[in-house]
């Protein structure tokens, strides 16, 4: 019985790691080059229309594309530092304002980075939680100091959260480096809660969102959210349940690159010159959920109808983001937390 | 003085005591006969109060104990297979009853010492038990059920498993232990031989 | 009369002709060689890299680090107590009692064990009043729910052999059941109570995923810490000597635990099988607590499984039905292919379950021939639990980048990871057998002609081959629902469930939530399912063979 068993294991074994091993994708003959595109862990991998854009470039030019998921976008910027010049692919899609400075530092890009979306990250709120208390929703980052706000707000943690960063260096360039501090002190005397992720605060504490049983009418979120709730309501809406207020907003940049030590700096240059062309970028909204930078595009009607693009939104130089950035979510870390 | 009156076990469909009943008088030690299987180990644990019968009633010195349990019965039990704390020393475990009782430290030791000298194995006090041979084992095994002053002492089997002169050399000390200690004693064995030889009266199952 | 002749039971049984010296250190190879190859030696290059004298007093002069490990160690104290108490129940109950459902709520105790806290956890704050939400409390609660299946399963296969009699002997000396409890069983449960303090230790110090979610921003532990350093702040050095600080911690405190573990070597005898309930009270205490264990061990597990079939304010089958398709809505797609994770899961399980039990049997083999070396085997494939996922991933990242060892790239690696993680778990479950072979056994078969090698290939091999079969079946459990090490290692097109699983949850629109929460039913059902199987196999029953 158990020799018996033990062959039974031995073969299973042995189908098991050949099927495994028929899964690498053995490579191909031909001289054709693959290219190995890394990205952040919200970028599709397959069967959405930004995969059939590459598709196409497959096509036109011959070069294969796979794609690697390095993680969340700070992981995956660390992972570029610590393999700068012998990288794990040859393009990187999504190194953010935040995140930039770091990276160049590292030199992990051959040449200069490019820009290649936009997004901004802003207060939401619920419309029909303010039409039925009968108050305005806040305009400005001020105004959420305000007693009729006490208690409303959810935001999330910079040390954790992408958009907590982002708002956190709303409020620094709006108070100043040397205002903010009290700008939070401020904010928390006002009834402020602290949660870990976008996820947490915005499906889970924000009263706006489908599906969500939170009572809090404000969120720190992007200001692409309104669109998809109106998409992803279930039923369908023709109305945005929730608003941006668009005098809060960040505005978060992302760049690609090709990286330093690629075996293929030609024809990576092709797929990043394709990354900020119209056909690539027309894909962007509904799938990334970011703002091409390819003034060409024409953008979905749910995004022209219920988003909001600020003329004037925050933004702060990467180099003082990347100089400054631990010692203010520490303090932060201070103000808000202890 | 205990008694056992028409005491019925059953597991599942077998009936391992029909009716039961025997009587010991205070201090006689009393030997139960019987191939193995009848459901002599059985009858003790019904009166040490380890196992509940279906039907039935166990009295001692005419006071109803069917229902009270194990522990307040002050009836001990010697089994087959020993049972010694493997955790504790020779003389952890003679003292665990009399640590039970509430004793202090002091009538502890002076009890164990007695006891040890009794059947022999004055200096095992620190002794673990895991490095006794069989013979002392039995010894042990025999004291730490003793040294609590129970009202009975039921002993499993007491001298199974034992080569020949071991067992006549135990057998020996085993009678001279029971009737110094002039405790209410009921005895399973299968072995007539030893039944006679330790026993004031013999009842087959 | 003379004094106690030192007739050591074990000495009579010590083998006249010991096993061949090149027999444990050709055992031991295999597994030495992988702990070296894939955890020593990432490790060692990722400090080596980054850790430079000034990043080691920059890192511990952190602002706030003392509070950091203060908290990591006192929640971890606390839960691993609370564990144990809540655990002791159960435990005693699967050990002494047999009763219908008695395999079912064995699996239902350990699956949570098994699942990922990222998936559990969102669930498991639902449960919670929302005072509790990130706070202390709520975290300890977690790890006492994550954990309980290392006390119930360590204590409980120990509690199982206790002879009966054992305990009916106390109490015809006069002691009470409490009395009983106190000066035997618990005296003798020590080894196993010392062991599943010690496991439970050091999981709830590692935490991360119910730390994260349950105990929010203010309540960060060290794992969360060195992650945040790692992969938000680019401090990698920073992260890898906290991870070193993590693991020096760990490696105290469970050398100090060895030393309470009376190595045990105690044969039992008498019969300790479990029976069921005759008395009327007894009938109740095993309901009560078969009820109240079940219920609050399902509880979080049903939310999980209610959250698949909600969307918006209804009840809808939506999410399940659209769970293969691409295209969610004409026009939108997840880019995420849920199933396609599911076949992922289970290839690497597969993998992951045959390398375990091959690293596994081999190294219980060893260990239990081996005395001295042994331990120190035993201790060293436990390092990997004790390490942070995060320094295990980069390591791996930076080692294996360069011909003939560039395999960072190559599927294998992740369910060798998971190797990693699960043999530990096989050794556990493989020792007490072993260790339970009466040594007689050996020498019959020596007095049959055996040679020793022989006599123990039969013998000690024989013993485990059933309870390895179940090992293996832990080991793809683990596989299954592993979270940390995968995330560093995963590639497009070979993500994992709990990987899908925690992409669909952070995703926006409930539609992939809901999906996320179906993929993680799945996922629970076929962890569910594994265990069972497993548990037929009789896999932590010291008992069995």
């Amino acid at each position: 019985m158990n020799r018996r068993h033990l062959v039974l294991a031995v073969a299973m074994a042995t189908s098991l790691v050949a099927a495994g091993c028929s899964s690498d994708g053995g490579s191909d003959g031909a001289e054709k080059v693959a290219l190995t595109l890394v990205a952040y862990d919200s970028f599709p991998t397959k069967d959405t229309p930004l995969n059939d854009a590459l598709a196409e470039f497959t096509a036109d030019t011959g070069i294969d594309v796979s794609i690697v998921i390095a993680g969340d976008a700070g992981t995956m910027v660390t992972k570029a530092v610590l393999t700068a010049g012998n990288p794990e692919g040859d393009v990187l899609w999504g190194v953010d304002n935040t995140l930039l400075s770091a990276a160049t530092d590292a030199d992990i890009f051959d040449g200069a980075p490019a820009q290649v979306d936009f997004g901004d990250v802003c207060v939401n709120y619920d419309i029909a939680w303010f039409a039925e208390h009968g108050i305005d929703p806040p305009a400005t980052l001020d105004d959420l100091l305000l007693p009729e706000y006490n208690d409303l707000l959810v935001v999330q943690n910079p040390a954790t959260s992408s958009p907590g960063l982002a708002f956190l260096l709303a409020t620094v360039a709006n108070s100043g480096e040397d205002g903010w501090q009290q700008y939070w002190s401020a904010l928390r005397a006002n009834g402020v809660e602290v949660v870990d992720s976008w996820t947490t605060a915005y499906y889970e504490r924000f009263s706006g969102a489908g599906g969500s049983a939170g009572d809090k009418p404000l969120v720190v979120s992007y200001g692409s959210s309104p669109p998809f709730e109106v998409l992803f309501a279930d039923p369908p809406r023709t109305d945005s349940p929730t608003g941006v207020a668009a005098a809060t907003c960040f505005r978060q940049l992302e760049y690609a690159g090709t990286l330093r030590g690629t075996r293929h700096p030609v024809e990576a240059s092709r797929l990043l010159d394709f990354l900020v062309s119209e056909r690539f970028q027309r894909e962007l909204p509904l799938n990334l959920y970011v703002y091409p930078v390819n003034t060409d595009v024409v953008l979905p009607d749910a995004f022209t109808e219920y988003a909001v693009v600020p003329d004037d939104p925050f933004t702060l130089d990467p180099a003082t983001i990347a100089a400054n950035r631990e010692q203010w979510q520490d303090q932060w870390n201070e103000i808000v937390l202890r | 003085m205990l008694a056992v009156r028409d005491l019925v076990v059953r597991f599942g469909d077998r009936t391992v005591l029909d009716r039961v009943s025997l009587e010991v008088a205070t201090g006689e030690v009393v030997a139960l006969l019987g191939p193995s299987g009848v459901g002599k180990s059985t009858l003790l644990r019904v009166i040490a109060g380890l196992l509940t019968p279906d039907a039935g009633a166990v009295l001692l010195d005419d006071h109803d104990i069917t229902t009270l349990p194990s522990h307040r019965r002050n009836i001990g039990l010697v089994f087959q297979d020993e049972q010694l704390f493997p955790h504790l020393s020779v003389g952890q475990n003679i003292g665990f009853g009399l640590r039970m009782q509430g004793l202090d430290r002091t009538h502890i030791a002076q009890r164990v010492a007695e006891l040890l000298h009794l059947v022999g194995l004055d200096t095992f006090a620190d002794v673990p038990v895991t490095k006794l041979s069989g013979g002392e084992a039995k010894r042990v095994a025999l004291v730490r059920s003793v040294a609590p002053r129970p009202a009975v002492l039921l002993l499993d089997e007491p001298l199974s498993g034992l080569d020949r002169e071991l067992h006549d050399r135990l057998a020996g000390d085993l009678a001279r232990l029971l009737r110094a200690s002039a405790t209410t004693t009921l005895l399973v064995t299968h072995d007539h031989d030893e039944a006679a030889g330790i026993a004031d009266r013999i009842i087959t199952l | 009369m003379a004094g106690p002749v030192e007739r050591d039971r074990a000495a009579l049984s010590r083998p006249a002709n010991p096993l061949p010296r090149w027999l444990v250190p050709a055992l031991a190879a295999l597994p030495v060689l992988g702990l070296a190859l894939f955890y020593l030696w990432p490790l060692s290059t990722l400090l080596a890299r980054v850790v430079q004298p000034d990043s080691i007093t920059d890192a511990l002069r952190t602002p706030g680090l003392g509070r950091v490990l203060w908290f990591t160690l006192w929640q971890a104290v606390a839960s691993t107590v609370l564990t144990m108490l809540a655990g002791a129940a159960p435990a005693y109950l699967l050990a002494r009692y047999r009763f219908r459902g008695r395999r079912a709520l064995l699996a239902i105790v350990t699956v949570p064990f098994m699942l990922p806290t990222v998936v559990v956890g969102a669930a498991f704050l639902a449960l919670l009043p929302t005072s509790w939400h990130g706070t202390a409390r709520a975290v300890i609660v977690a790890h006492v729910f994550f954990n309980i299946a290392v006390v119930v399963r360590l204590v409980g296969a120990m509690w199982a052999v206790l002879p009966h009699d054992l305990s009916a002997a106390a109490r015809t000396l006069g002691a009470s059941p409490l009395q009983v409890l106190r000066f035997v069983v618990v005296p003798l449960l020590r080894p196993a109570l010392w062991a599943a303090a010690t496991v439970v230790f050091l999981f709830t110090f590692t935490s991360f995923g119910a730390a994260r979610l349950l105990g929010g921003p203010a309540h960060p532990t060290l794992e969360v810490e060195i992650a945040r350093r790692a992969t938000q702040l680019g401090d990698v050095d920073g992260a890898a000597v906290l991870s070193v600080l993590q693991l020096l911690t760990l490696a105290v405190v469970v050398w100090w635990s060895a030393r309470w573990q009376r190595r045990s070597t105690v044969h039992f005898v008498g019969n300790s099988a479990p029976r069921r309930a005759v008395s009327a009270h007894e009938r109740r205490v095993v309901a009560g607590i078969a009820g109240v264990t079940t219920t609050a061990m399902l509880a979080p597990l049903a939310v999980l499984v209610s959250r698949s079939f909600r969307l918006g304010d209804g009840w809808s089958l939506h999410a399940w039905r659209t769970l293969g398709a691409a295209e969610v809505r004409p026009g939108l797609s997840l880019g995420i292919d849920p199933l396609a994770s599911l076949f992922a899961s289970f290839r690497f399980a597969a993998v992951a379950a045959v390398l375990s039990a091959l690293a596994g049997g081999l190294s219980a083999l060893a260990i239990a021939s081996a005395r001295r070396h042994g331990k120190l085997l035993d201790v060293g494939l436990m390092l990997p639990l004790g390490t942070s996922a995060v320094t295990i991933g980069l390591g791996m990242l930076i080692t294996f980048d360069v011909a003939p060892f560039d395999w960072r790239a190559r599927w294998w690696l992740i369910p060798l990871g998971h190797t990693l993680v699960a043999t530990p778990f096989v050794v556990r479950a493989l020792l007490p057998v072993l260790r339970s072979i009466p040594p007689g056994q050996r020498d019959a078969a020596a007095t049959l002609g055996a040679s020793p090698a022989r006599a123990w290939l039969a013998i000690d091999v024989g013993h485990i081959a059933r309870p390895l079969a179940a090992g293996a079946g832990l080991a793809a459990a683990i596989s299954l629902g592993e979270f940390g090490a995968t995330t560093f290692l995963t590639r497009a097109g070979r993500e994992t469930m709990p990987i899908a699983i925690a992409r669909l949850l952070g995703r926006a629109g409930e539609l992939p939530r809901a999906q996320g929460f179906a993929l993680a039913t799945i996922l629970l059902l076929a962890t569910a399912f594994i265990i069972g199987v497993a548990e037929r196999q009789g896999a932590l029953d010291a008992r069995s063979s």
